[in-house]
């Protein structure tokens, strides 16, 4: 069981009010992640990642283990941490905007 | 009973606002989707209940909201705005090639005898079409693929599909408008598409009177006469008898011809209503006074109306969707202001007060009338 911190404007989307808890079957990396957020919650297609090109969006962020993960390739293994559940994966918008 | 619900969409989420055929006590609902931009909102004219919203935000994308109760409740439908085939180029600010990239959804219009049919306006600019509640939306390519589309340039605001009007005789016909580019019009409901923009003149461009290259802010229509268009251009005021296939400029006594909203009386066809701002830089109402301007004649002779309105340090704007009318007797008439007030006349236009002072900078403003 993995865990996924999502921004308050998704939270209030998806109508949770605390992390999210997933099971990801396979390598657990932001692909796999984002890919099981979005089938749990389908209004989240094309909030995270753009729906044609599949890249994050240009605010949002992936941090984990006190770590900007947000430029690893999307299929790299996400922190030992993350995989175990110990540690949250944190999608953060961008503070932008002034 | 008879009663109006006024849907608001604002910087920061929507709020509804409801009240009875008096329209003097408002209830305020809201904000609905808190924090995130709301561009437009609009009920079906064939199911009041099913209302639209376009819900959008930088970090976030596009969001497409539907209801089934009025507004109590939500769920959100399909996001996918696709641009049919390869999407091409149109002209960026510098005049240099710019892919059409989707950013979001100006404006909804629902279909007038279904309420599952809706026409989404975006930007950039292109206009898809829902028969399914929303569960998909397809491209109407025929408009950008209109022989124009790669001489089309995006307004300060975006290149955006703002105004989407439905002829109520003849379901083929269809009038959309662009920032930058210009009013269209297709009789083959959405297959093929001619800009509509002779008469315009605008001296910024270019070639003032080009084809296409005008910055609409806004057309009107009323639905007895769908023939007979209103428009508020960047600068000019105009009017076509022609469906569009020429215009003439009937700003006549008003203080500055600038401005964003149009509209028309519901019940006095030739009655239209302005919001004249300052100037193109400076977009906010002349001396600090908001004012409402009213033609009873179609144009060139107007009235100011001032009744309840401030008439000192004033400086919002009134941007392009935030003014509707109910079809009450009298006609109601509402308008919202990037300063977070929603101002309405229950008797045309005579007198005006807030029904709320502080919401988020308004985008837009729909009127239902509700029996």
């Amino acid at each position: 069981m993995i865990r996924v911190v999502l921004p308050a404007h998704l939270r209030g989307l998806v109508k949770v009010h605390d992390e999210i808890e997933l099971e990801i079957q396979g390598p657990v990396t932001q692909r796999s992640v984002v890919d099981a957020l979005e089938a749990r919650y389908p209004m989240l297609c094309g909030t995270i990642r753009d729906h044609l090109t599949q890249q994050r969006r240009p605010f949002l962020r992936f941090f984990a283990c006190e770590e900007d993960l947000s430029h690893e390739l999307l299929d790299a293994p996400l922190p030992e941490a993350v995989a175990s559940g110990e540690e949250p994966l944190l999608i953060i918008g961008a503070i932008a905007g002034g | 009973m008879s009663g109006v619900r006024v849907l608001v969409g604002t910087r920061k989420g929507a709020f509804i606002l409801t009240s009875d055929g008096k329209r003097q006590k408002w209830d305020v609902s809201g904000p609905h989707f808190a924090g995130w931009e709301v561009y437009h909102m609009k009920g079906s004219p064939a199911d009041p209940a099913r209302l639209y919203a376009s819900q959008t935000s930088g970090w976030f994308g596009q969001l497409i909201q539907r209801s089934s109760d009025g507004g109590k409740t939500w769920e959100p439908v399909d996001n996918k705005f696709v641009y049919d085939g390869v999407p091409g180029t149109h002209q960026w600010y510098d005049g240099t090639p710019h892919p059409w990239e989707f950013k979001r959804v100006w404006h909804l219009e629902p279909a007038l005898h279904d309420p599952d049919t809706v026409y989404a306006g975006a930007e950039d600019a292109a206009l898809f079409r829902t028969t399914d509640g929303g569960k998909s939306w397809q491209e109407l390519s025929g408009l950008r693929g209109h022989g124009s589309g790669p001489h089309w340039q995006p307004g300060a605001g975006g290149m955006c599909l703002h105004t989407i009007i439905l002829d109520p005789r003849n379901p083929e016909r269809i009038y959309i408008a662009i920032s930058a580019a210009g009013a269209f019009r297709t009789d083959d409901g959405g297959k093929s598409w001619q800009p509509i923009n002779k008469g315009l003149y605008s001296k910024y461009i270019p070639n003032p009177t080009a084809e296409v290259g005008h910055c609409v802010h806004h057309i009107a229509m009323h639905s007895s006469r769908p023939g007979v268009l209103f428009m508020q251009k960047h600068w000019d005021v105009m009017r076509s008898d022609n469906a569009g296939e020429s215009w003439e400029k009937i700003s006549g006594n008003l203080p500055t011809d600038f401005g964003f909203v149009i509209d028309v009386h519901a019940h006095e066809p030739e009655t239209i209503y302005v919001v004249p701002i300052k100037s193109d830089s400076e977009h906010f109402p002349m001396d600090g006074k908001l004012r409402v301007y009213r033609s009873r004649k179609g144009g060139n002779e107007w009235e100011e109306l001032a009744k309840g309105l401030p008439e000192r340090d004033c400086y919002v704007n009134v941007l392009r969707d935030a003014m509707a009318v109910d079809t009450l007797d009298k006609c109601g008439v509402y308008f919202g202001t990037t300063g977070g007030q929603v101002y309405a006349s229950a008797d045309a236009g005579d007198s005006w007060a807030p029904i709320v002072r502080d919401l988020p900078g308004v985008l837009s403003v729909e009127v239902q009338t509700l029996s």
